[in-house]
Parts: structure tokens; C-alpha cells; sequence
């Protein structure tokens, strides 16, 4: 089946939804950990790790996917400065989901620590023993986790407002993607998505313009 | 901005209350709003109280040696835990000996803990990472206790000890912290790090062949355990055990046995304020030799975290909440030193002094 040229490659926005899910998810747990001095601490430290690095693997895969797959062109009555901040906020997601985890494991690197997914496997250190790194790429991490939130949270509030309001097919692009005419004698698939599909967008993190 | 004029009410109204929920949820996992959490800065907060700022070294048991030598495992270890370091061979060691305390230039003329942490590397990079006692009970058995101690026991500027009436109070609410006390009014203080038993304080879980079992363990030290005069502890030079120990090891190695301790059924596991009593199955799985010390700054050992839940596999945590409470305390103290940059230690200062005369 060809894809509809206003629609993002069906994989890649698997791998949009899919991390959705985990840099949200990511988010919370980080700030959640540090948070607290009780048993969840340990926990969630364990899941962390191993969830970072995937996270990592799965942006190294979706870059060249999004560059070699490319994204439908947006609606042709978006101001140019609306058009700089689409493009300027999918380079700063795709920016941050990169260097965060790479923070978190040069971070461990310099603090000395074994860079352990499960008990058994651990990854090589990418920095030297150094703590005045740590602390430096410590700081940064916090700092970037809380802008990548915010960045996350205009991502999706213009998601919706593409879906909701506008109602001109940016969301479909990455959600259900638009139908032929001629596939569908139907009017179903040119009408705007209802709302509760539309809803599944709030794990939206980055997509792509 | 050719959004619809007027704005369609409902759902801009959804989005943004999307977009709160979210941010809400957010700042309530990071806990900026809803119930208090202790963190990681209430216990760093707590220790700076009682002991005054000491920036750039930790936030307890700051004053510090580093020393280096091996574990020589015997393998009768692996009954109880799959970990590499306890099967048959020899692995290197990274170590600290400290007194307790936030005060890196503290006398050690104090009837306070002596402390051994220790880091085990194995060649298939496994780690095990402990900080240990010299007592077989902790005083408090969760991190809000510890806090309520440390600010209890704030010395009082004019006499030097704790407000008696802070501590009255104090004491009658944490029945656990007077037998602490008790504890180490009664037993002997060791007068120097080498023959000083050091205790791993929590239980943790050893697994085996599909078998856990929860074991507290201990180094039992082959010097003769000998004590200070606790009643004539203010003329005791200042870094007397550290000077002890760097001339001890300069004339000769100093050995402790790993005796691994398996719980029995009705013993407390997750509360370190409780002492284990009576025979357990105790298992000595190998020798820990001493060959060197280091000065902090020349050292392996400051610029690390032993923080006692780095565990190899085979190693687990027990149900003691002290255990995450010490990983997320020791985290803070040590991001917060690693950003104030090192100072100069006690043993250090000394040596190069000592080296310019």
C-alpha cells in the first residue's frame, strides 16, 4: 500500500508513539527517583538505566528513518514564524531525547560508577573518572529533563490544536494517516478524527514536521 | 495565525487542562507539590545541622584513608551467593577507613563509629560496593529517625554536647537509639582500624541456585582487638588512628575474615537497630589483606560512592528501607562534594606538612 503524502512512514510513527511512551514515562521516573528516599529509589534507579539506553537506540534508529523518510509538507496557511517554531521545536526534541540519555551515561562514567542495565550487563564508561564532570553533566541533566518536559508539553498542546481547532490533518499525519479518496467510498476517513482518538495524542513527544 | 476566530471553547479549554494535568502530575513525581517526601537534600540538610558546612567533602564520615589490597575468596561462599567475588580466586580492593562525623579535621579522640567501605571488582566487571561499621547495630532503623537524631544531637556551642533538652525527649520517643547508646558506652572502642570488626550493618539477600537466603556479614579482624581509654579520649592526638594505621601498614599487611552470617527463621531483617543472637550458620568465605594506604588526595578511594547497594548479582537488597535511604543519601552527599571540588584531608594535610620539615 503507497503511503498518502500528507502522512509520516507508518514505522516511524510507531516508533513516535512507542517513544511517547517511554520518554514520559522516563521523565517521571527520573524526577520521581530523586524525589525520595524511600524503597522506590532503588527501583526505579534499576529501571532507569536500561530504559535510557533504549531510549538511545531508538532515536538512533528514527533519525535516519525520519531523514530518509522525510515528513508531509505542513498546511499551506501557517504564518513563517509558525513554520520556524515547528521546525525549531522537532530539532530541540529530537536534540534532547538524544543527549539525555548520553548525559546519563557519560555522567556515570565520570562519577565513577559501572554503567549496569541489569545486574549483569554493564556498558563501557565514555568519559574518564573525573568529578567535576559529573557534577557539571549532573546539572545538566536535570536541567535538560525539565526543558525537554516543557518542550514536550508545547508539542502536544500544538498537536491538539492541530487536531482539535484546526482540524487541517497535521495530527492524522502522525495518528491514524489520511485515506485515498478512491480507497474509500466512505466519507469516514476524511472526517476529522473524533476527540477521543485524538486524546491518545497527550503521550505525544516528538513527531515531526 | 489563521487559527478559528472565536476559538472554539471546549476544545481549547481540553487542551489546556491537558497540558495542567500533565504538568501537575509532573510536579507532584518530582515533589514539588502534595505531601512532603524526605529526599536526598532533607538528610544532607539534617547532617550539615548537627555538624556545620564542610563543602567538598561527605556529608558524614568525612574524615578519611584510603587504603588498596585483595580479597582472597576460598569459594565456600558461593553456598549462598552466585556473586563473582565470593567464588574461589583473588580480586583487588579499593578501601576506606573513616571515623564519623561531617568534619573532615575532627579528632579522633570520639566514641564514634569506625567505618571500612570497600570496593570489590571481579574481571567479569562485576562490583560490590559496602560501607561498614565497627558496630553490629545502627542506632536508628529509618531515615526520618536518622534525621531526628541528627538534629537532636546537635553539640550545644557552649558545652560542646548534645541539649539535654532536646535529647530527653528524644531519647524516650527512639527507645532504639538509648540501647544504641548503651551499646557503645559498654563496648570497646577499638584503638586501631586494623582490629576493629566491621559490620555490614543491613541484611541483604544472597541468592544461590534458585535458593535466597538473608545474610548479614561481618570482616572479622586477626589482630587482637584492643581498646582506647574512653575516659582519657580528649588527649588523644587528633588523627591518631590514622597515624596508626599508616605505620602498622608500613611494617606489614593487616587481614580480615569475610564471615557471612545466614539469618535464622524469626530474626529481624529489616531493622539494623536489632542485633542477630545466638549460633547462626556463619560462613568464612575468604581473607581481606591490607597491603598499602593512600592519603585522599593520592587515593582511589575519595572520589567514590560505596554506596552499599551497588551489589553484584547474587547479592540483593533486603526489605530494610535504611537500604535506599543510604543509596539516595550517599547520591546527594556525593553530587553535592563532586560540585564543590575536593579539599585536602586530615592524614594528607599532615603528610605534606611533615614532608616539608
Amino acid at each position: 500500500m503507497t503511503r498518502h503524502p500528507d502522512d509520516f512512514h507508518p514505522l516511524l510513527r510507531l516508533v513516535h508513539w512507542l517513544m511517547a511512551a517511554m520518554v514520559l514515562a522516563m521523565l517521571f521516573i527520573g524526577v520521581g527517583m530523586v524525589s525520595t528516599t524511600g524503597p522506590l529509589y532503588p527501583a526505579l534507579l534499576a529501571l532507569h538505566r536500561p530504559v535510557g539506553i533504549a531510549i538511545l537506540i531508538l532515536v538512533l534508529i528514527r533519525l535516519p528513518l525520519r531523514l530518509i523518510t522525510g515528513a508531509p509538507p505542513l498546511p499551506d496557511d501557517l504564518s513563517p514564524l509558525q513554520r520556524q517554531a515547528a521546525k525549531a521545536s522537532h530539532v530541540l526534541l529530537y536534540a534532547g531525547m538524544i543527549a539525555m540519555p548520553l548525559i546519563g551515561w557519560a555522567m556515570l562514567s565520570a562519577g565513577g560508577y559501572r554503567i549496569t542495565l541489569t545486574k549483569a550487563l554493564a556498558l563501557p564508561p565514555i568519559l574518564p573518572h573525573d568529578l567535576a564532570l559529573y557534577a557539571l553533566l549532573r546539572e545538566a541533566h536535570t536541567a535538560i529533563a525539565v526543558l525537554l518536559f516543557a518542550l514536550i508539553l508545547a508539542h502536544l498542546s500544538a498537536a491538539l490544536m492541530h487536531g482539535l481547532i484546526r482540524r487541517d490533518g497535521v495530527l492524522r499525519s502522525m495518528t491514524t494517516g489520511h485515506r485515498y479518496r478512491a480507497d474509500t467510498p466512505d466519507a469516514v476517513g476524511h472526517a476529522p478524527a473524533p476527540i477521543a482518538k485524538d486524546l491518545d495524542a497527550r503521550y505525544s513527544t516528538a513527531d515531526d514536521a | 495565525m489563521p487559527l478559528p476566530r472565536p476559538l472554539p471553547l471546549a476544545p481549547a479549554a481540553l487542551i489546556g487542562a491537558i497540558a495542567l494535568l500533565l504538568a501537575g502530575a509532573f510536579a507532584w513525581a518530582a515533589g514539588w507539590i502534595g505531601a512532603r517526601r524526605i529526599d536526598g537534600g532533607d538528610v544532607i540538610a539534617s547532617l550539615d545541622y548537627n555538624g556545620g558546612k564542610h563543602p567538598g567533602y561527605r556529608r558524614a564520615h568525612a574524615k578519611g584513608l584510603c587504603f588498596s589490597g585483595s580479597f582472597h575468596a576460598n569459594g565456600a561462599g558461593s553456598a549462598l551467593s552466585s556473586a563473582s567475588a565470593l567464588r574461589a580466586g583473588e580480586y583487588p580492593v579499593i578501601g576506606r577507613f573513616s571515623v564519623a562525623g561531617g568534619n573532615p579535621l575532627a579528632t579522633d579522640g570520639r566514641n564514634v563509629f569506625h567505618s571500612m567501605a570497600l570496593l570489590l571488582r571481579t574481571p567479569d566487571g562485576q562490583e560490590w560496593r559496602m560501607a561498614m561499621d565497627h558496630t553490629p547495630i545502627f542506632p536508628v532503623a529509618d531515615i526520618a529517625s536518622f534525621i531526628a537524631l541528627q538534629r537532636a544531637t546537635k553539640p550545644d556551642p557552649r558545652t560542646g554536647k548534645p541539649d539535654p533538652a532536646l535529647m530527653k525527649p528524644f531519647l524516650a520517643a527512639h527507645p532504639e537509639v538509648k540501647a544504641f547508646q548503651d551499646y557503645m558506652a559498654r563496648a570497646t572502642l577499638p584503638d586501631s582500624f586494623a582490629n576493629a570488626t566491621y559490620y555490614s550493618i543491613n541484611a541483604f539477600r544472597f541468592t544461590a541456585k534458585g535458593q535466597t537466603r538473608l545474610v548479614r556479614w561481618q570482616f572479622d579482624p586477626e589482630a587482637p582487638l584492643s581498646g582506647l581509654d574512653k575516659k582519657d579520649l580528649d588527649a588523644l592526638p587528633r588523627d591518631y588512628l590514622f597515624r596508626e594505621i599508616i605505620a602498622r601498614t608500613a611494617k606489614g599487611s593487616s587481614r580480615w575474615h569475610l564471615k557471612l552470617v545466614v539469618a535464622n527463621p524469626g530474626d529481624i531483617t529489616d531493622n539494623a537497630t536489632v542485633a542477630w543472637t545466638g549460633p547462626h550458620r556463619t560462613i568464612d568465605a575468604g581473607i581481606l589483606t591490607l597491603t598499602a594506604v593512600q592519603p585522599e588526595e593520592a587515593g582511589a578511594c575519595r572520589d567514590l560512592n560505596f554506596d552499599p547497594t551497588i551489589l553484584p548479582p547474587g547479592i540483593g537488597l533486603s526489605d530494610d528501607p535504611m537500604l535506599a535511604a543510604r543509596s539516595k543519601a550517599y547520591s546527594s552527599s556525593f553530587t553535592r562534594r563532586a560540585g564543590e571540588g575536593a579539599g585536602p584531608s586530615a592524614a594528607g594535610a599532615d603528610f605534606s606538612k611533615e614532608a616539608e620539615q
